[in-house]
């Protein structure tokens, strides 16, 4: 009995493995996405506002107002464009050619010889809030450097009371891809693990070929093992591919365990593939199944995962949904992982979260798989 | 539950316990749409071990529900089934133990090779490795792939398929052999081959076969016959006794000064005949029990020559479901009214198809190499061939749904590969499978159409009226048509197919899986349109069908193989095997010669 | 002939009102989406957990504890009593933050010398890291100024009048959900219209309408008609949605926001056929649309800004035309367009829509077997 339910599991572990190597789009699922996802993010998408375009509008020249923009473009964050009036620099801001401008009125100089502390006008471009946040800590730390020089250069003690020492760990140069890049690897894993698994079992629905399955003597946890194990193995494979390229092709640093990283993605694979195979008994056409699975995997790996917006912020409902979703806490141990190391008080309790989660919907998926058609 | 009695008693011992199968008042209820179907209406059963049980029935008659409840793979609402003595709804595993399965499409993975399905299925069978190699050279030689094991099993023919699908469910041999539609969408030869293994296994080694089929000519080739009737047992024992019954009510009529349609015509309406078809140049004539071939003549027919014909299943079947449906005291459906006088004889000569020099190439391979024929107007054709033939490529072609490589395509005065879309609107077509949009009501698809065809105001309702009233579509006009029946939904493609009462018709498998009284009906239609002038252009694989034909041409590899009459084309190969050869011989012996021409394999459809 | 195509428009609609399927694909997946994104998806900081590390236990320095714990967006958890323990607590992500003042902060303070404080960020989500800073920036300036107006010290020589336009709160809600609009119009309209064709394929039907006397432009039109209806009426209901629901103002009114709309949800139907005709299957349309719609988000301005990308890329979003609905929604939303500012926007997307559509119609007869 024991050796003939290993030579089942054998045979049909050799025809899943077969099957992926010539499906063309378990190969487009497995790699051509994760590959268009990786390029996408280590290329495409930064959060860093870097050479903002930024206006200058200077009404009267001078000396002063020249050290002040002298700021500017001496920064690696902006890209300065002169402006002869704020009408043109506001149109320019509204067909987005700039990012935000500086306005200096025409008694700038005169009210700084006299001591009366001229406004300087910054506006952004509101509409997107992030960006215009950033430019104006840009703008409001350039004119902190300057109001700090101009004192030095006068001999004068700084007006400025408080002098703040920005100090961010773990990513020096707050590069947006050494957060993305690690996060991504979440999402590329759901793909195969919960997207590719459900898709393949319910063709085996459609093809006709499951219920050939079901009358010879495979019992049901026979064929689910036969699914985990290959889909298990091209995931890890997906996993060691996206942080290679993470690591070498995007010079993402990865200060933790590998070992750890292995532990953890084996964890998360098996909660996919659990919710792959959940999804595929219910739905047993690949349409409804591929629907289910992008609603329920990938939507929520990229929104609810922390791998872009912070949970922390999100409004309480939608705070406690991020709990059922088992990307969150492979998210953040992939995180602390690539920038922190292997931070055990992290790793710890989203290890065991991981753990639940792989237990509980293989097992859910288990129970709901019945060799039955009906 | 209130117990029927049990309808049919196969001969049988009484001791039931190690009957392959026995079947106990078995009812299996779906739900389509709102409607609750029963698929299986207390079926009840027993059969003897050793032999070929042959499960008959068309569409939707409840063949592969109760497959998959012999297997395991659903269960009864209520009733019992027992393999050998063991109960499948207490021990499924055990059943399975002891059973092999081949679905519909046999279960294949065709992105394996033929030797990776076999290893997959011993593995799950549990062969021994040592005893893998033998086993394996007697099923690639009895199975005749043992050239093709590298080969994707999704790159293989239709018949090669279901020979290593029956491969694969029997590695480890079963005690009984269920074969679901082993031989749908198979080709005459491959279906021949497959009777020929499965005779073997059931004579050479004992087992017992349970084999289903919409094939009533199949029901000849087996030892004892189920018939199966939109969820019922209408009947049950070895084929004999259902052409015993038909003893002496046969016949084949011809009348030398009328046409075969117009004879086939006034036969059906004759009473006391229970079926007549036309067969060749002839008319097949069943009559009802008791009646006398005299009333033929009497009727008026005077110069008709009447001699007996040797009975077939269908006849029995026919008989079978007409006494039901009086029974119900339901008009039967082929009711003989003169069906579609859709429309006056055209008035322009000529309105013919022509075709020369067709060529059609799909990268290296010419799906359809030079071939050319007529259709003149007002004629019933026939495209036959196996799959990969050729004759689904050029029928599409035909339609203008495929441009020709060369060639050239003239329906009536346009060239269909430059006419303009006016041309399509003298065009009815009817896709295989009835393909009209399961979503909408029937009423929905008339509108569509109709309107699709340019059909507007006054004479668009009109339209729609006569095809509600013509094709019994009334009662149904709200339904959803993807819930109908499938004869309903032949019926309501044909009426869109002829809103626009068009000039030519062509029909892609018209008839597939309907039952047999639908098929009758859908025929007489077809015939009553080519005598007001519609020329008719149909694809078919029942070689029966290609009786109903004027002249039909016979495709094998792109190429025309024969073209003429089925009375020429069955002389043809007249000798002394076969001294009256069917059509089904004729077609073997066609594609055999070609094969046996040509040592390439047919490649896949 | 247009009463064919209205035939084929009817037809249409029925056939994705009627199939249980078609409808979940029109209402599920976008009502999920505007909840996911609409409270998910936000770069604004709220409650972001930080600690003190007090060494100066001044009341100067209380006070810009104060300033901090004032504000919505930080919440104290843990007051300091030595610097080990900030490692830890970082280290574990209970706290994003860590104000350390230094003990010489108010003796600093009180004798003009510019008084130090540390601000240690945990920079493992780089965008919320910088975000952090410039909020707690903010804050410290603040305190500046008022300490500096109090104790009567000289006021810094130029000072800055930080103004947003168009947002002037610099919610992101109004960045995000604005831009649901366009993402949501999308999804649907590519699913609608591409599963379209590939499931009349599937079916069958397709052969059975090319084979009536309708041409491939009123075909095109059949097809074309249903999913812009359906595109413009998923876009009025999300754009009701983002207007009543989540308050965002619509300031440029309905003229500029809807031609925008219309030309983006025609450039999505012509991709949606052309996605249609080359698939063969349902699934493989799915997969299709999929496999440009992931690109077509990224790359679009919906989350991260244009003009962070590389210039090829940046090149590459000219081809994009999520990437003008964006501006021209977002614009109509929050500002006052005038019609030819938007020129440049509506131009290029009404040419995708006829390139797009043309190569549609083009597939609909060239496509073998």
């Amino acid at each position: 009995m024991k050796a003939g339910m290993l030579m089942r599991l054998r045979g049909l572990i050799r025809k899943e493995s077969l099957q992926i190597l010539r499906d063309p789009s378990s190969i487009a699922i497995a790699f051509l996405l994760p590959a268009i996802l990786l390029l996408l993010f280590g290329y495409g998408v930064s959060l860093d506002a870097k050479h903002v375009a930024l206006g200058i509008v200077v009404e009267q020249p001078s000396a002063a107002a020249a050290s002040f923009t002298a700021q500017f473009s001496n920064s690696p964050y902006f890209a300065p464009r002169n402006f002869p009036n704020a009408a043109a620099a506001q149109t320019a801001l509204s067909h987005e050619t700039i990012e935000g401008f500086v306005w200096l009125r025409a008694d700038f100089a005169r009210r700084l010889a006299a001591g009366k502390s001229p406004d300087i006008g910054v506006y952004v471009d509101g509409i997107n809030a992030n960006n215009a946040r950033l430019v104006e800590n840009y703008v409001q730390q350039s004119w902190a450097d300057w109001i700090t020089s101009q004192a030095d250069l006068a001999g004068a003690s700084n007006p400025l009371p408080i002098n703040v020492e920005p100090r961010i760990w773990f990513n020096p140069a707050v590069s947006s891809r050494d957060y993305l890049v690690p996060g991504l690897i979440a999402v590329i894993m759901t793909l195969t693990g919960a997207l590719l698994t459900a898709l393949v079992i319910a063709r085996e629905w459609e093809r006709g070929t499951m219920e050939a399955l079901m009358v010879t003597r495979v019992s049901m946890h026979e064929i689910l093992i036969s699914k985990v194990v290959p889909y298990f193995l091209l995931g890890m494979g997906g996993m060691a591919v996206s942080v290679t390229i993470a690591v070498f092709l995007f010079g993402v640093p990865l200060y933790g365990s590998l070992l750890v990283l292995t532990l953890a993605a084996g964890l998360f694979m098996l909660a996919s593939l659990g919710m792959g195979l959940l999804i595929s008994t219910i739905a047993k056409n690949q349409f409804v199944a591929g629907q289910i699975a992008i609603i329920t995997t990938f939507l929520p790996a990229f929104i609810l995962s922390g791998f872009i917006f912070d949970i922390g912020s999100m409004p309480a409902p939608i705070r406690v949904i991020t709990h059922i979703v088992a990307a969150r806490y492979f998210v953040s141990i992939l995180q602390s992982l690539f920038l922190a190391g292997t931070v055990w008080p992290v790793i710890w309790p989203n290890l065991l979260a991981l753990l639940l989660m792989a237990i509980f919907f293989l097992g859910v998926a288990r129970l709901a798989a019945r060799k039955r058609l009906d | 539950m209130r117990r029927a009695a049990l309808p049919y008693a196969v001969a049988m011992p009484p001791e039931t316990e190690g009957a392959p199968l026995v079947l106990e008042q078995v009812t299996r209820r779906f739900k389509i749409g709102k409607r609750v179907v029963a698929a299986l209406d207390s079926v009840s059963a027993t059969t003897a071990p050793g032999l070929v049980i042959g499960l008959i029935g068309p569409d939707g008659a409840g063949k592969t529900t109760l497959m998959r409840l012999i297997a395991g793979l659903l269960r009864a609402d209520s009733g019992a089934i027992r393999v050998f003595g063991t109960d499948v709804a207490a021990a499924p595993l055990k059943v399975q133990g002891m059973i092999a399965y081949m679905p519909q499409r046999f279960g294949l993975y065709e992105d394996l090779s033929v030797q990776e399905n076999l290893d997959l299925y011993a593995d799950l069978q549990g062969v021994a490795p040592e005893a893998r190699a033998t086993r394996y050279g007697e099923l690639l030689h009895m199975t005749g792939l043992a050239a093709f094991t590298t080969r994707l099993a999704g790159k293989l023919s239709g018949g090669m398929k279901q020979k290593l699908g029956l491969a694969c469910t029997l590695i480890q041999p079963p005690r009984l052999l269920l074969l679901d539609e082993p031989t749908v969408g198979v080709d005459p030869v491959s279906r021949r081959e497959l009777w020929a293994i499965v005779d073997h296994l059931v004579r050479g080694q004992g087992m017992s076969v349970l084999l289903s089929t919409a094939y009533l000519d199949e029901a000849e080739r087996c030892d004892e016959v189920l018939l199966l009737h939109e969820g019922k047992l209408i009947g049950a024992g070895k084929p004999s006794q259902f052409t015993q019954a038909m003893a002496g009510r046969s016949f084949q009529v011809r009348a030398a000064n009328m046409s075969k349609r117009a004879l086939q015509g006034a036969l059906s309406r004759l009473p006391g005949v229970t079926d007549a078809i036309i067969q060749g140049a002839a008319v097949r004539m069943v009559l009802d029990a008791g009646i006398h071939p005299g009333i033929v003549r009497e009727s008026g027919l005077t110069d008709a020559v009447i001699t007996p014909a040797p009975p077939r299943f269908e006849d029995r079947f026919i008989d079978l479901l007409k006494a039901k449906a009086a029974a119900a005291a339901i008009a039967p459906t082929t009711s003989a009214k003169p069906a579609v006088a859709a429309r006056a004889p055209a008035a322009q000569p000529g309105m013919e198809i022509q075709v020369s020099h067709l060529l059609k190439r799909f990268g290296d391979f010419c799906a359809v190499d030079d071939i050319s024929f007529t259709v003149a107007r007002g004629e019933i054709f026939g495209l036959l061939g196996a799959n990969g033939a050729g004759k689904s490529t050029t029928f599409r072609m035909l339609c203008g749904l495929l441009p020709a490589t060369s060639g050239s395509l003239r329906v009536g005065s346009f060239n269909l590969r430059t006419a303009a879309a006016t041309a399509r609107g003298r065009l009815g077509y009817m896709a295989q499978k009835f393909s009209l949009y399961g979503d909408l009501s029937v009423l929905q698809n008339l509108r569509f159409f109709s309107a699709a065809y340019g059909l507007t105001g006054a004479k668009r309702n009109a339209r729609i009226d006569w095809a509600l009233r013509e094709f019994e579509l009334a009662p149904m006009r709200d339904a959803t048509s993807r819930d109908l029946p499938l004869g309903f939904k032949q019926r309501m493609a044909l009426a869109c197919a002829l809103m626009h009462e068009p000039d030519v018709l062509f029909l892609d498998e018209p008839t597939s899986g309907v039952d047999p009284l639908a098929r009758r009906e859908f025929w007489q239609r077809i015939n009553a349109l080519a005598d007001s002038g519609v020329t008719v252009l149909v694809t078919t694989h029942f070689m029966d069908e290609a009786e109903y034909c004027d002249r039909l041409v016979i495709m094998g590899q792109g190429k025309v193989l024969a073209e003429g009459t089925s009375e020429s084309l069955k002389s043809a190969c007249r000798d002394e095997t076969h001294p009256d050869p069917s059509m089904e011989d004729a077609f073997v012996a066609l594609i055999e010669a070609d094969t046996a021409r040509s040592a390439a394999p047919v490649g896949a459809a | 002939m247009p009463r064919r195509v209205l035939a084929l428009i009817i037809k249409e609609f029925l056939a994705i009102l009627r199939d249980a399927k078609s409808r979940m694909v029109l209402i599920g997946p976008p009502l999920i989406q505007l909840v996911v994104f609409g409270y998910a998806a936000s770069f604004d900081l709220n409650h972001v957990p930080f600690a003190v590390y007090d060494q100066d236990r001044s009341v100067a320095a209380q006070d810009l504890v104060a300033h901090f714990t004032g504000s919505r967006a930080f919440t104290e958890v843990a007051s300091l009593k030595s610097d080990h323990e900030i490692k830890s607590l970082i280290n574990s992500r209970q706290v994003e933050m860590v104000l350390v003042i230094d003990p010489r902060f108010s003796r600093d303070l009180l004798t003009g010398k510019a008084a130090p404080v540390q601000v240690i960020v945990d920079g493992r989500n780089s965008n919320t890291a910088l975000l952090i800073l410039g909020y707690a920036n903010t804050i410290i300036a603040d305190y500046s100024q008022q300490w500096a107006a109090t104790h009567g010290l000289p006021s810094p020589p130029a000072q800055l009048d930080p103004r947003a336009l168009f947002n002037p709160n610099l919610d992101s809600h109004w960045f995000i959900i604005p831009g649901i609009v366009a993402l949501l119009t999308q999804v649907v309209t590519l699913l609608v219209v591409g599963l379209s064709v590939a499931r009349e394929r599937e079916a069958g039907t397709f052969d059975q309408i090319l084979v009536t006397p309708m041409r491939p432009l009123d075909i095109l039109l059949g097809k074309s008609i249903p999913g812009l209806i359906i595109g413009l009426a998923e876009g009025s209901v999300i754009v009701l949605a983002t207007v009543f629901w989540f308050q965002v103002p619509l300031h440029g009114g309905l003229a500029p926001l809807y031609l925008g709309l219309l030309l983006f949800v025609l450039a999505n139907t012509g991709i949606g056929l052309m996605i249609s005709s080359l698939a063969a299957t349902q699934q493989q349309a799915l997969l299709g649309a999929f496999l440009f719609m992931v690109p077509s988000i990224i790359l679009s301005g919906f989350a991260t800004p244009i003009s962070n990308m590389p210039v090829i890329v940046q090149n590459l979003t000219w081809l994009n035309p999520m990437r003008y609905a964006l501006v021209i929604i977002r614009r109509s939303f929050l500002e006052h367009p005038s019609f030819t500012s938007l020129l440049a926007q509506y131009l290029p997307m009404a040419a995708l829509a006829l390139v797009s559509l043309a190569a549609a119609g083009w597939l609909f007869r060239k496509r073998a077997v």
